[in-house]
């Protein structure tokens, strides 16, 4: 009988015990900037420091969403062989043009300024880009999904108010465009920048 | 005459698509969103960006990335001194779009740093409390007046633009732009139409190498480098015609939500 308790006391401690610990979404932007910037100002090669961000934006960007969302209606179309051949070439794209991006960056600083809690399932972090001698500051809003809090995700960054998601669909929707609604046609401009 | 001809064909041409495109009545100043920005003459545009590129690569890139490496105030005093000078097209067309009050800051702007500001090469003005200057243009106003962009268009040398926006630089030229009316269109004994010209050389150049590392970037990580800055000028346009810094409704929440996690 006494065990019975301990074992019913235990049960009921564990599952009221909370092992989530709820991230902050400006302290994750920034925390994130912090680690891209510490990379970018390491004195090692482009493609190692290629790599390194690459494991930053597995880790922090919904990088599925963004693919899925880039495809508009389209994806809507596509079976699952399709669906997951689709995930992956856009996931070795979107790494590829990630970290080539960031490279040309030597240490960039990047301050959180505010934050706009848009709903419960996304926030807007406010940053800046400081300015230097050959650029002038650019002002970079993040849009955080926080569904999961104790896991918040970058669905998109907005440079000066321009959406990259959002130039991203369109360009993904051009390249449809042309090519008569093909999936594949898309596949394998996606296969070829990857290889190059 | 070239140039009196060369408007007049834009001028027509901006209109004639303008009209086409207006006729489903869907264009009014709500419906700015890229997405729904007819692109009408795709092969003719696609043609004059590969023509704006290949021009970019033998005159604006060389000068630019020279320019980029001049000393700090060189490149800060001549950016002002353009940024004065767009404020005689922005002032008329902040009034056009009923904004008097910033009518009024942008004049006061225009006065202190024209005189106090030797010529504009000193922005004093934003030091007496008159910041958040943002440039305003005819294209702009004429969207806040209803009328909706019409087909996307890239111009040669100018690059990308809308048919309202075409309709809107060429009112420059028929007297909407005091800067061109004492430069060129009036024979004043102060400036020439060098000084026209050169000022607008000088913006290009000037944009350029503000922008170089994005643009070369852009280009390089494209997958239709085309696409991409047709999307980005369209996004630009609606954010200030909506005079706006906030974040523009750039994604459908609905549209994520079926996505699986």
């Amino acid at each position: 009988m006494k065990i019975k308790k301990i074992v019913v006391v235990v049960f009921l401690y564990l599952s009221n015990y909370n092992y989530s610990y709820s991230i902050e979404p400006e302290i994750f932007v920034q925390s994130t900037v912090n680690r891209a910037s510490k990379i970018l100002s390491e004195n090692i090669s482009k493609e190692k420091k290629m790599d390194e961000l690459k494991l930053i934006a597995k880790e922090t960007v919904d990088i599925k969403g963004i693919g899925f969302y880039t495809l508009g209606s389209v994806r809507k179309t596509l079976n699952d062989d399709q669906k997951r051949e689709y995930a992956i070439l856009f996931e070795e794209y979107f790494l590829k043009s990630f970290s080539s991006r960031l490279a040309e960056y030597t240490n960039p600083e990047i301050d959180v300024q505010s934050k706009e809690i848009l709903s419960e399932n996304y926030t807007i972090v406010n940053s800046l880009l400081k300015g230097t001698a050959e650029r002038p500051e650019v002002k970079i809003d993040w849009r955080i999904y926080t569904k999961d809090s104790d896991n918040p995700l970058i669905r998109d960054l907005i440079i000066e108010g321009l959406s990259l998601a959002r130039t991203q669909k369109e360009e993904f929707s051009s390249i449809l465009n042309s090519n008569d609604n093909d999936i594949n046609a898309l596949f394998r401009i996606l296969e070829e920048f990857s290889k190059n | 005459m070239i140039k009196k001809i060369l408007i007049i064909i834009f001028t027509t041409y901006a209109l004639t698509v303008n009209v086409i495109a207006s006729d489903d009545g869907e264009l009014t100043l709500k419906k700015n969103d890229p997405e729904t920005i007819k692109d009408c003459s795709e092969n003719f545009n696609r043609a004059t960006f590969k023509f704006n590129q290949a021009l970019d690569g033998v005159i604006f890139q060389p000068i630019a990335s020279v320019y980029r490496k001049l000393p700090s105030p060189i490149k800060t005093g001549a950016s002002n001194s353009l940024s004065n000078i767009s404020h005689l097209l922005t002032i008329p067309n902040n009034l056009i779009q009923g904004d008097l009050k910033q009518a009024g800051v942008n004049t006061g702007r225009f006065l202190v740093n024209t005189t106090v500001g030797v010529l504009g090469l000193f922005d004093v003005a934003q030091h007496l409390g008159l910041t958040g200057y943002e440039k305003e243009d005819y294209g702009q106003s004429l969207a806040t007046l209803g009328v909706g962009p019409g087909c996307y268009i890239v111009l040669p040398i100018l690059g990308p633009s809308t048919a309202r926006d075409t309709v809107g630089s060429t009112l420059n030229f028929f007297g909407g732009d005091p800067w061109y009316n004492v430069t060129v269109r009036n024979d004043t004994q102060y400036f020439n139409e060098a000084n026209y010209y050169s000022s607008k050389g000088v913006s290009g150049v000037d944009f350029r190498a503000k922008n170089f590392d994005s643009i070369e970037n852009l280009e390089k990580n494209s997958l239709d480098f085309y696409a991409s800055v047709k999307s980005l000028y369209l996004q630009d346009r609606q954010q200030k015609i909506l005079n706006t810094k906030k974040i523009i409704d750039t994604q459908d929440d609905s549209d994520w939500e079926e996505i699986s996690q």
